[in-house]
């Protein structure tokens, strides 16, 4: 009605840009030594890395595999698949969890999670894989169930979970049940979560035993498969030392009793497929108007985005296994965003912080990189950047390449810690989203400042060659032998070079495997390794899950000046 | 001729009613238009959305959708021309087209019949009263009886006379409904009786004709042309030999393999034919030409525009239709015999809903897909229907008539071919493969035809399932193609996924291709059906895994053959054309997708290949009742022995048996009536009727069980 308005409107569409001062030079000498000695050391990673997911994705062994078949049962991630939009594209998190970690294998930790679409809505996965150990719950299953519900809680996403459990692992108890974010605290979210008005939804594709039992009890609604899918608080033989009662599975627990009789199921699916197939109408139907979120979304994406102007897969050379050696973070940002354009701010101050305005398939996002140690110019250049970003809602993505902040008299003098603590107050109030990618090293003080973990970043990748410690191990070596030999002096034991080089060399091995990106990814210290040829495909859609709530006003706390 | 300059010109036709429906109507229409003469349409109940009402200036509802009711229904339609003030009528072919009786009443109405003079309607009608004035003419003759007396023993009697093989035939009557042929004297009473009441049934007159049957006929009919100022040429022949149920399906012209002495003896003949009723309009001389002793004799003359008149359009270059208007408008021919010219070859392919490996028993349903070829000067596309139309039970089953032209009868049936494998029409079953199939012959090729080619050849053209080594190459040809089309499928999800999520939309990254996994490939299952066209036993099934790849394409493998993967590149280029890649050889693919009955069909064309593929609609949502009866395919194939089904939707005319009776096997039960064809159901084998419920007048659709035999 007002004509003015759609003409202001006009006005405020992205114009079309005849030159672009941002666009980044490529960056990259593939002549040079560094250039194939990173891509032949990376080749390695990502074939040991692949071997490691290949043996994953099979689950629990052909044997498994075959029994889970002839009871006309698919695997969780081709169950995943029937659930999701034909054609999309699915982010599964921490295919790696468990690697290594127990005595025996378990492959994905025995749970696959993941987020995807259904229906044209973005939906948290989290199925069991019934192939491993039965689909019960290790302490790491526990771990994966969580973290998946704390991304879907954060990211406003309805769950669907494809229950096929035995509960929890009955042996490590000690380590499933008691503890706060323990088995018990899946039920707990999924009740604050309802009340939060996130859908739960739960496909019972197979046994639901003991506290399993709960998770399609404490569910919006449910779905059974009859014949295979059972809840049962206590299975036939439990029943039978308990009361004498002699009942089979199905009549105890099976699709009939509990949509017909007790009511703790909605629908009845007469096998798997009809299941999945309910699992999807169920979200189709899924009517959330008047709910918070996707305002924030609709905002601002270009849809007419380009692709970067460098090989993606050039990114498999550009990070160094070396982590003395340096390397220019812009070379990752130009293959990462739309048409390598980065508008940088501020950047001839504080140069070793990388700060700047880019898009993501089309999505604005703020991004921070290091390109060396985190001096006192950096560390306020990234504050400031942040806050920039969440005065204006613009998501943040950290590309982590950390030794630490400078030390020495001179930095302390100059207030290096206070600085620091600057960059660590703006990353731990940020509302904004945040998405980590450990590209190299991430040590110290500068795994806080660049949004580690403990800083909850919507979402943490590692590249394959990441490394993640309080320090470096030659550096842990040096500070260790140095106390153990004062400690000694005191005793008066004299250490000789070759002891003491193989007390160094024992830490530096331990400070190796902890340090290593599957050490971190076993215990699920992050959401995953990726491939870096990947990292700008994930990001974009990491970006756009976290984009699905309505933005939050931040609120700093006090910044020491 | 002559013309007078002093009297008035006679007023000239400027408005036209067609007292026809489907691709004839429309003929007319675009005829009529081309010269300026506004058009009237007229259409039953099942036809208001039809492409031939569409098409007209105005339109006429005439009546239920029954032909008798509506498109035979002379006063409702002579009534409608006066209502819209037409001045006359094209009756087209069919209906009332050789009805001296609608001519009559145009006539006493004021109205122009468009077609030749009354007497000739009726002379010609009765074929023993014509084959009298032939013979008069002294046009040849085949040896037979025409006589009045139609009482079995005479009957019996003058067919012994002539001598068997015999062909009885009724008198009225065309397209060799209640013919009959009749190999030996005790055969010859049932098919006498049958041929007497399919004759009443259909033409309401039962008389009936004997004639001595040529083994090794050619069929060969002139196309003659007169005014009303005496003057008749003819535009040469046409070859319509090749028949199936004694209805052509390919027509060329002119006939091949014929000398020109030959050709201008058959021309005369016919010319003396016409000349002998005093024929003005468009006219065909219908000519049997023993192959063996070379002798061509009279068949019948149909007054009338025929079906076929294009082949003959294309080789002389005139529009027939527009020959008759003026010829109704009192003007002479355009052109002289001499100047008639004789321009190449053409060919007219039928296409028919109809069930090839069923007999050509007829088809109907919804033209899910329709998408003829594109049109050219040597191409014609003579169709009444359009995509979304529904070829029903009231009315002939005949989609389309594909014409073609070439310089040389081998440069046309190059171009016939052609043209069929990019014909596409999905939705029902069609004759198109088999007339690929026909036209492929090394016999067709040569020309060889005689009306019995389909019989004689019946071991080339019908696929024997039993022979495995076709059944092989058959099946990897079509797993090939159900790799292809599930390529397709899959590639025309994303680009309606793009469509879909492109704008501003949030999640449009969770869409775009490839469908992003960490660290794997997706991959997706498609459970294809192969309804295989000449097998419908044995629809084989299809499981395949497609794989998305990096570079956009798709790697494709049959769950259960084992054999190796196919790699797949596909280019949508639009509508349900693609470009597909498969090893590095490039090839234009065509779809055509759609649902019924919770079942997704895929047609797909790619070179001379085409392949129906059914996938099931998500799941069986049947209700949680585990006793619930399931209705399904099973169902609808595993009736208990003795079963029998209708073969096709279609009328009950008799019911020979009743319940109880006892029955041999191939005896007949029961007579059922479509597209003004009787087909007799016979006992499956011998025992005693039981669940027959059907009566005479009800109609019965397809698959619907009509009685079951029990075992003594």
């Amino acid at each position: 009605s007002n004509p003015w308005l759609s003409i202001s409107a006009q006005l405020l569409l992205p114009r079309k840009r005849e030159f672009c001062l941002g666009v980044l030079p490529d960056g990259v000498d593939r002549t040079s030594d560094a250039f194939s000695r990173n891509s032949e050391a990376m080749d390695g990673f990502i074939s040991e890395l692949r071997s490691h997911i290949s043996k994953v994705l099979a689950g629990g062994g052909p044997e498994a595999v075959k029994r889970n078949k002839s009871r006309n049962k698919l695997l969780p991630r081709e169950r995943i698949d029937r659930l999701l939009d034909p054609g999309s594209s699915f982010l599964e998190l921490s295919q790696l969890a468990g690697h290594e970690l127990y005595d025996e294998p378990l492959p994905s930790a025995g749970i696959i999670t993941g987020i995807g679409p259904v229906h044209g809505r973005l939906c948290m996965f989290v199925a069991n894989d019934p192939t491993v150990k039965g689909g019960t719950y290790y302490p790491i299953t526990v771990k994966k169930h969580l973290r998946a519900q704390e991304i879907a809680a954060r990211c406003n996403l309805p769950c669907i979970y494809l229950v096929d459990s035995g509960g929890a692992f009955l042996p490590k108890q000690a380590e499933v049940f008691p503890d706060r974010d323990n088995f018990g605290r899946i039920f707990y979210n999924q009740a604050v979560m309802s009340a939060e008005g996130l859908p739960q939804i739960a496909l019972v594709l197979g046994s639901c035993t003991a506290g399993g039992a709960y998770i399609p009890a404490m569910a919006d609604e449910s779905v059974m498969v009859k014949g295979n899918g059972t809840i049962f608080l206590a299975g036939p033989p439990l029943v039978k030392a308990a009361t004498g009662e002699e009942v089979s599975a199905d009549d105890l627990g099976g699709a009939s009793v509990h949509c017909k009789t007790s009511g703790v199921s909605d629908y009845f699916a007469q096998d798997e497929m009809h299941a999945l197939a309910l699992g999807r109408s169920i979200i189709k139907n899924l009517h959330l108007a008047g709910k918070d979120g996707l305002i924030n979304g609709l905002q601002n994406i270009n849809q007419d985005f380009k692709e970067p102007l460098y090989d993606a897969r050039e990114l498999r050379s550009i990070a160094p296994t070396d982590h003395k050696q340096s390397f220019d973070i812009r070379s990752v940002i130009a293959r990462i965003v739309d048409g390598s354009e980065f508008d940088e701010f501020k950047k001839l101050y504080g140069t070793t912080l990388i700060t700047g305005f880019a898009r993501i398939f089309g999505q604005p996002v703020g991004i921070i990189g290091n390109n060396g140690i985190l001096f006192n110019e950096s560390a306020l250049k990234g504050a400031h950047f942040i806050e920039l970003c969440t005065q204006r809602n613009i998501p943040l993505v950290f590309l982590q390449n950390i030794t630490g902040f400078m030390v020495g008299s001179r930095s302390e003098a100059n207030g290096i810690a206070k600085s620091g603590a600057k960059m660590v107050m703006a990353v731990s109030c940020a509302k904004v989203p945040k998405v980590t990618i450990i590209v190299g090293g991430s040590f110290g003080a500068g795994n806080y400042a660049m949004c580690g973990r403990a800083y909850s970043p919507n979402f943490l990748f590692l590249w394959p060659n990441a490394r993640i410690s309080v320090m470096g191990g030659a550096q842990a070596a040096g500070v260790l032998s140095q106390i153990e030999k004062s400690n000694k002096k005191k005793q008066g034991i004299q250490w000789d070079k070759e002891e003491e080089e193989r007390f160094k060399a024992k830490v530096v091995e331990a400070y190796e495997t902890e340090g290593s990106s599957y050490y971190s990814t076993a215990r699920l210290w992050d959401d995953g390794i990726i491939d870096p040829a990947d990292t700008r495909k994930i990001i974009g859609l990491c970006v756009s899950a976290s984009r699905n709530r309505a933005p939050e006003d931040t609120k700093f706390g006090v910044f020491r000046m | 001729s002559h013309s007078n300059s002093n009297t008035q010109p006679a007023p000239r036709i400027d408005k036209i009613l067609i007292a026809n429906r489907g691709e004839i109507a429309c003929r007319i229409i675009r005829t009529a238009r081309r010269l300026g003469i506004q058009t009237v349409a007229v259409f039953s109940d099942a036809d208001r959305n039809s492409l031939h009402v569409k098409s007209a200036d105005e339109a006429v509802h005439i009546g239920p959708s029954p032909a008798r009711l509506s498109y035979l229904n002379a006063p409702s339609i002579v009534d409608a021309a006066s209502r819209t003030g037409a001045q006359a009528i094209h009756p087209g072919y069919g209906f009332l087209s050789e009805s001296a009786d609608f001519a009559q009443l145009c006539e006493d109405e004021g109205l122009t019949f468009i077609g030749p003079p009354i007497s000739a309607i009726r002379h010609m009608g009765d074929k023993s009263a014509s084959k009298r004035i032939m013979g008069a003419a002294g046009v040849p003759l085949v040896p037979g009886y025409h006589g009045t007396a139609q009482d079995i023993d005479t009957m019996k009697l003058e067919a012994d006379k002539i001598g068997y093989p015999i062909l009885i035939k009724p008198t009225h009557g065309g397209g060799g409904k209640g013919m009959r042929i009749v190999h030996s004297p005790n055969e010859f009473i049932d098919a006498f009786l049958g041929a007497q009441r399919e004759a009443a049934a259909s033409f309401g007159i039962s008389t009936i004709l004997l004639e001595k049957y040529i083994t090794q006929p050619r069929h060969i009919e002139v196309q003659i042309f007169g005014d009303t100022h005496g003057n008749v040429l003819h535009l040469y022949e046409r070859d319509c030999s090749v028949q199936r149920r004694h209805q052509k399906i390919i027509e060329e012209a002119p006939a091949p393999n014929v000398l020109d002495d030959f050709r201008s003896h058959l021309g005369q003949a016919a010319v003396s034919a016409a000349k002998a009723v005093g024929y003005y309009s468009a006219g065909t001389v219908e000519f049997i030409v023993d192959t063996i002793s070379g002798q061509f004799y009279f068949m019948e003359m149909n007054t009338r525009l025929q079906v076929e008149h294009p082949v003959t359009e294309m080789i002389v270059g005139q529009d027939l239709v527009e020959w008759q208007i003026r010829v109704a408008n009192g003007e002479s021919l355009p052109i002289t015999q001499e100047q008639v010219p004789l321009l190449g070859h053409a060919f007219e392919a039928r296409i028919y809903a109809e069930n090839v490996p069923k007999g050509f028993l007829p088809a109907t349903g919804r033209l899910h897909h329709y998408c003829p070829v594109p049109v050219s000067e040597s191409i014609r596309v003579e169709t009444g229907v359009e995509q979304g139309d529904a070829v029903s039970v009231h009315y002939d089953p005949m989609i389309a008539k594909l014409v073609v032209w070439g310089e040389s009868r081998a440069a046309a049936l190059v171009k016939l071919k052609h043209c069929l494998t990019k014909f596409e029409v999905a939705g029902v079953p069609t004759n198109i493969n088999f007339l690929l199939k026909l036209a492929n012959h090394h016999a067709f090729e040569c020309g060889d035809v005689e009306t019995h080619f389909i019989e004689r050849y019946k071991d080339d053209l019908f696929v024997n399932p039993s022979n495995l080594l076709v059944a092989k190459e058959a099946y990897e040809a079509t797993g090939l193609n159900a790799r292809l089309a599930a390529a397709c499928i899959v590639s025309l999800e994303h680009s309606k996924l793009t469509e879909k999520f492109s704008g501003n939309d949030l999640h449009s990254i969770w869409y775009s291709p490839p469908p992003f996994r960490v660290h794997h490939c997706a991959s997706r299952t498609i459970e294809f059906e192969w309804e295989n066209q000449y097998d419908s036993s044995a629809s084989k099934p299809f499981p395949l895994t497609i794989t998305y790849q990096q570079d956009g394409g798709f790697l494709i493998e049959n769950a259960e053959s084992g054999s190796s993967a196919v790699e797949v590149k596909v280019a949508h280029l639009g509508k349900h054309n693609f470009r597909v890649e498969v090893d590095g050889v490039i090839m234009e693919v065509r779809l055509a997708i759609y649902s019924k009955d919770q079942t997704k069909h895929v047609h797909i064309w790619h070179g001379s290949n085409h392949h129906h593929f059914k996938q099931k609609l998500g799941v069986n949502l049947a209700d949680e009742d585990e006793s619930q009866h399931k209705p399904g395919l099973e169902a609808a194939s595993k009736h208990p022995q003795g079963t029998v089904v209708a073969p096709m939707a279609g009328l009950v005319v008799k019911v020979l048996m009743k319940n109880g009776d006892e029955v041999g096997e191939g005896q007949s039960v029961l007579v059922l009536e479509a597209m003004k064809m009787e087909h007799v159901v016979k006992a499956p084998m011998a025992g005693q009727i039981y669940g027959l419920h059907v009566a005479p007048g009800q109609q019965v659709s397809d698959a619907s069980i009509l009685f079951s035999v029990k075992k003594n």
